[in-house]
C-alpha cells in the first residue's frame, strides 16, 4: 500500500517570501527518509507540501510538482483533503484531541470521516494501537481522557491515530524532539517497524536519530537569513555520514556549523 | 572578593531576621482596634464609616512599621503588597455581598407561592397578595426566544470570524460587534419599537421584546465565543486537517467541543445581562397586570419590568413585591449558571 513521491522543480511560498526553493527529490517507498539541515532552512515546510497541510495557512503558495505514484498532489482535480487522508502526519509536540479519549484519539479519523460501525471502529483501533506499541499500555484505560498519558504515550497515541486511516505514506516532523531518551526509542523502534508498510519521512535536529533510523538522508541548507532554503545533497544515509559529496554537508554533519 | 563576601553575609543576615509570628498581625489588628475606638470616643471624629475607614490607615501603617523593624524591608514591602490586594478584594466583595444580601433580607418577606402562582390582575397597590407569575412566564418566553436566537447566530458569526474569514470583511464585521457591545440597551428597543412595533405594525409582544433582546445578545455571545474559539491552539486543527478530516467536521468534533466549557460560560453571561434589561422591554413588551402565555401577540410582563412598576409605588406592600421580584430573577440567573455548568461538566471525560 506504499507509494513513493517524486517532487519536481518545488517552490514554497509564505506570501511574497519564497521560503523553498527549486526542490527535485525522489522517496521511495517502504523506506525510511530522513531531512536534516539547520533550524529555518525549509524542510519543515517542504515536509508541509507533501501532504498539502502547508497551505493551510493564510497566504501561502506551491509551485512544482508534487507526485504520488505518478499522480500530481497539486493537479486540479485533486482534493486536499483526500491527499491528507492519503499521506499522514505526525507533528513536534503530540496533540491528542483534549476532549476525546484514547479509543475516540483514534477513531477520530475514521468516525469522523463517515465510518459507523463499530466493529470496524474497535477493530482498526486496536490494530493502530498495536501498531504503535501502544496497546499494551493503555487497553485497559481506553475511555480515559488522551492527554492523560504521559508525553511519550501522547505521541504514539498521535502516531496511531495517523496510521488509523491507512495513509499510504507517514510525514514525521521531529517526532521526537519534545520526548525523553527512552520514549525517544520507543518511536524509533516504532519507525523501524512500520516501514515495512509505510513510506516513512522524517524531519530531525538529531543526526544520530537520522543515521539510526533512515535509508537515505536529504541536506538542506540556507545561505543566509532572508534567502530561500535548498536541498543541497541527498543520498543513502551511510554515504552521506561517510563520504558526502557536498562541503557543507560534510561540515554539518561533523559538527562544523548549525 | 571581600566586598562580594561581605555583601553576600549582610544579604544572608537580614534574611536571617526573624519573621514576625503568624497571629502577630491579629494583635496589630486588635491594638489599632482600640486605639481608633479610644480616639473615636474621645476625639470629634464620629461615624462609622469614618471610623472603619480610620482603623484600616490605621491598621496598615502600624503593620508596615513594625514589619520593617523587626522584619526589615523586603518582608515589610511583601506584607504591605499583600495586605493592599486583599483590602482590594474586600472592598470588591462590598458591593456584591451587599446587593445580594440586601435584596434576600427583603424579598425573603414575599418569597411565597402566592407570588409564584397569582398575577397582578385585579390586585390594588395596596393590597398584600398578588405575585410575580405573568412577569415569570413572561421573562422565560422573552428570554428563551432570545437565546434560541441569538446563541446559534452568534456561534456561526464568530465560527466565521475565527474559522474562516481572510483580511478586510473579517475585520468589518468585527468592528461591527465591537461597536454594538456598546450599544446602550434604550436604543435596541427604541429600534425594535419604531421597526417592528410601529412600522411593522406588529404591536407589542414578547416577541417584540425578544428581538430587542436578541440584538444586545447576539455581540456578546459573539465576542465571547470568538476569544474561546481563539484559544483552541492551532495544532489541534493540524492534527484534525492531517487525518484528511474536512475543515467543517473539524470545527463540529473537535473545535466546538474544547472551547465548550468556556463558550457556555460567555452564553451564560450573555442570558445574564439580558435577563435584566427594563428599559427595552418598557418599549417593546409593554408590561401587563395579567397573565400572558403567548409570546407573540398582545403586551405582556417580564420581571424587570414588574421591579420597575412596583418599586415605583409608595406602599409597602408593592415594595415588597418588588424586592420579592428582584430576588426571583437573581435565582432564576443563578440555577440557570449552575445548571449549564453541571451539564459541561458532566459531557466532559473523567480524568484519571
Amino acid at each position: 500500500m506504499a507509494k513513493r513521491i517524486d517532487v519536481k522543480d518545488l517552490n514554497v511560498y509564505y506570501g511574497q517570501f519564497r521560503a523553498v526553493e527549486g526542490v527535485t527529490m525522489s522517496i521511495e517507498a517502504r523506506s525510511v527518509t530522513a531531512f536534516i539541515g539547520p533550524s529555518g532552512c525549509g524542510k519543515s515546510t517542504f515536509l508541509r507540501t507533501l501532504n498539502r497541510m502547508h497551505e493551510v495557512l493564510p497566504g501561502t503558495r506551491v509551485e512544482g510538482e508534487v507526485n504520488l505514484d505518478g499522480l500530481d498532489l497539486y493537479g486540479k482535480d485533486v482534493d486536499p483533503v483526500a491527499v491528507r487522508r492519503t499521506v499522514g502526519m505526525v507533528f513536534q509536540r503530540p496533540n491528542p484531541f483534549p476532549t476525546m479519549s484514547v479509543f475516540d484519539n483514534v477513531a477520530a479519523g475514521l468516525r469522523l470521516n463517515g465510518v459507523k460501525n463499530k466493529a470496524e471502529l474497535s477493530e482498526s483501533v486496536e490494530r493502530s494501537l498495536v501498531g504503535a506499541n501502544l496497546w499494551n499500555e493503555v487497553k485497559d484505560r481506553l475511555q480515559k481522557p488522551g492527554a492523560s498519558l504521559s508525553g511519550g504515550q501522547q505521541q504514539r497515541l498521535c502516531i496511531a491515530r495517523a496510521i488509523a486511516v491507512r495513509p499510504q505514506v507517514l510525514l514525521m516532523d521531529e517526532p521526537c524532539s519534545a520526548l525523553d531518551p527512552i520514549s525517544t526509542l520507543a518511536i524509533e523502534d516504532l519507525i523501524h517497524d512500520l516501514k515495512n508498510d509505510y513510506t516513512i519521512v522524517i524531519v530531525t535536529h538529531n543526526m544520530q536519530q537520522a543515521a539510526r533510523v533512515s535509508e537515505r538522508t536529504a541536506f538542506f541548507n540556507i545561505a543566509g537569513t532572508g534567502s530561500p532554503g535548498r536541498l543541497i545533497e541527498m543520498d543513502s544515509t551511510a554515504t552521506m555520514f561517510s563520504s558526502p559529496s557536498q562541503q557543507a554537508t560534510e561540515d554539518y554533519i561533523s559538527g562544523r556549523f548549525g | 572578593m571581600t566586598t562580594v563576601q561581605a555583601s553576600t553575609d549582610s544579604l544572608l543576615l537580614s534574611a536571617s531576621k526573624h519573621p514576625l509570628p503568624r497571629r502577630s498581625s491579629l494583635g496589630v489588628a486588635a491594638a489599632t482596634l482600640v486605639v481608633s475606638a479610644l480616639l473615636f470616643v474621645l476625639t470629634p471624629l464620629d461615624g462609622v464609616a469614618d471610623f472603619l475607614v480610620f482603623w484600616a490607615v490605621a491598621y496598615v501603617l502600624a503593620m508596615t512599621t513594625v514589619s520593617v523593624v523587626v522584619e526589615g524591608s523586603r518582608r515589610a514591602r511583601d506584607r504591605l503588597a499583600s495586605t493592599l490586594t486583599a483590602g482590594a478584594l474586600i472592598l470588591a466583595l462590598i458591593p456584591l455581598v451587599a446587593v445580594l444580601g440586601f435584596t434576600i433580607a427583603r424579598g425573603l418577606g414575599r418569597f411565597d407561592m402566592t407570588f409564584f402562582t397569582h398575577s397582578m390582575l385585579s390586585v390594588a397597590d395596596s393590597d398584600a397578595g398578588g405575585g410575580a407569575y405573568h412577569a415569570i412566564v413572561g421573562t422565560i418566553e422573552q428570554v428563551g426566544i432570545a437565546t434560541l436566537i441569538s446563541v446559534p447566530l452568534g456561534l456561526l458569526v464568530s465560527i466565521y470570524l475565527v474559522e474562516y474569514a481572510r483580511g478586510r470583511f473579517g475585520r468589518v464585521v468585527s468592528t461591527f460587534v465591537d461597536v454594538m457591545t456598546g450599544l446602550p440597551s434604550i436604543v435596541a428597543g427604541l429600534f425594535v419599537l419604531a421597526l417592528w412595533v410601529l412600522i411593522l405594525k406588529q404591536g407589542y409582544s414578547g416577541f417584540a421584546g425578544s428581538l430587542a433582546l436578541v440584538i444586545l445578545m447576539v455581540p456578546v455571545v459573539v465576542r465571547t465565543t470568538e476569544e474561546m474559539l481563539r484559544l483552541v491552539p492551532d495544532s489541534l486543527r493540524e492534527a484534525s486537517f492531517a487525518l484528511g478530516i474536512p475543515r467543517w467536521r473539524t470545527i463540529q468534533a473537535v473545535i466546538l467541543p474544547t472551547a465548550l466549557p468556556g463558550i457556555t460560560t460567555g452564553i451564560m453571561l450573555a442570558i445574564a445581562r439580558v435577563s435584566g434589561e427594563t428599559a427595552p422591554l418598557l418599549l417593546t413588551v409593554f408590561g401587563s397586570s395579567a397573565i400572558n402565555f403567548n409570546p407573540f401577540s398582545g403586551p405582556q410582563e417580564g420581571l424587570p419590568l414588574f421591579v420597575f412598576n412596583e418599586a415605583g409605588l409608595p406602599n409597602d406592600t408593592a415594595l415588597a413585591r418588588a424586592w420579592a421580584g428582584a430576588l426571583t430573577l437573581i435565582a432564576l440567573v443563578i440555577v440557570l449558571n449552575v445548571v449549564a455548568r453541571l451539564l459541561v461538566r458532566r459531557s466532559k471525560l473523567q480524568p484519571i
